[in-house]
């Protein structure tokens, strides 16, 4: 079976949700999308379940924080695969830093309960109908999100560096 | 006595300063416990990356850790005498940590071997304890990333002229409890 052009995927998106597909391009060969938060779950589910597109592989899901995006800085990310035909899907969903929330997809992917849980360990994103949201790699009292930019990387617990020599 | 022995390769321990006389030999009952100990020291390995790997060189035939008194490794902590902290510990590991020190048996020393256990190392960041002696007391710190089976050595001769030298009343002293207290350890 010949391969599904990145056109034809894109068309096939916006014939299907229209005006809910907020944004696309093209990188490294693979279609990327903006997307409603609100509509992750509904996208998801047409793309595993559509006869052509045959998406039935997530790949990844992931967090990504703009500080300089007004009501948009933080992002989540997701890659999914459509093994029969070759082809990969980029989806992106913005949420405002003051209360970020997206349906969770468990119910689809069960794959998606480790991976919703780290991106709220890192980004603080708030995947609602998730069974278990809670940190998941780093300590349980931890009282922030680390990847988010505002935190500086280096732990504030070291004690032989002199700051002077290390720009701190 | 000892003049009985015959010459070989074998080096014996010297017997600790005191009197001697025809059938008797006196010394304080310390140091003949500082001597037993410091020839006997059972580590227990807490090895979590490379300077587990050198660790591991060091218990070997080429540098044969059993020439020291060393020779049975304890996985239990309950018999250990020397917790040997090889490597990274992120900051998940700690409580474990503490756990395997809180369940030694006093006398306990601790070696933090490598510069991520003695500070962090390279990793300065959010998830990685920045030195073991943020938990637990530590008694000789061994630079190096990682460092060789003789500095290991060298750590561990260090432990063993503290367990030699160490006062009997010292762990019941209030310096000590005061040290444990500041951990938390009671």
């Amino acid at each position: 079976m010949a391969g599904i052009t990145n056109e034809f995927l894109l068309e096939r998106l916006q014939l299907q949700f229209g005006q809910k597909i907020k944004g696309a391009e093209e990188t490294f060969g693979m279609v990327s999308i903006i997307i409603e938060p609100g509509s992750i779950l509904d996208m998801l589910t047409w793309l595993n379940t559509d006869n052509l597109l045959k998406f039935k592989f997530l790949t990844d899901i992931c967090g990504s924080h703009y500080p300089d995006l007004k009501d948009q800085e933080l992002c989540a990310v997701y890659h999914v695969q459509s093994m029969e035909n070759n082809v990969r899907l980029r989806m992106k969903a913005f949420m405002p830093i003051s209360n970020p929330e997206i349906p969770s997809v468990t119910s689809l992917y069960s794959s998606a309960n480790w991976m919703e849980r780290e991106t709220y360990d890192f980004y603080g994103i708030n995947f609602t109908g998730h069974p278990n949201m809670k940190r998941i790699l780093n300590v349980d009292e931890m009282d922030y999100f680390p990847l988010r930019k505002e935190f500086p990387l280096e732990d504030a617990t070291r004690t032989d560096k002199e700051d002077q020599y290390f720009g701190r | 006595m000892t003049t009985n022995i015959k010459k070989t390769d074998i080096n014996l321990v010297e017997a600790p300063p005191g009197h001697q006389g025809e059938g008797f030999f006196a010394t304080s009952i310390e140091k003949v416990i500082g001597l037993a100990r410091a020839n006997s020291l059972w580590p227990l390995p807490f090895a979590t990356s490379c300077c587990g790997i050198e660790f591991m060189a060091t218990m070997g035939s080429n540098y044969d850790l059993a020439r020291f008194g060393s020779e049975r490794m304890s996985f239990s902590p309950r018999q250990a005498d020397v917790l040997l902290v090889a490597g990274t510990i992120a900051k998940k590991l700690g409580p474990v940590l503490k756990q395997v020190y809180l369940q030694m048996a006093e006398p306990r020393w601790v070696i933090a071997i490598g510069a991520c256990a003695s500070s962090g190392g390279i990793f300065d960041t959010y998830s990685v304890l920045q030195g073991i002696d943020k938990v637990i007391p530590v008694d000789v710190y061994v630079p190096g990333c990682p460092p060789r089976p003789e500095q290991i050595i060298d750590g561990i001769m260090k432990v063993q002229e503290l367990a030699k030298n160490e006062p009997l009343r010292r762990r019941n002293s209030p310096e000590y409890q005061a040290l444990l207290t500041s951990y938390g350890i009671q």
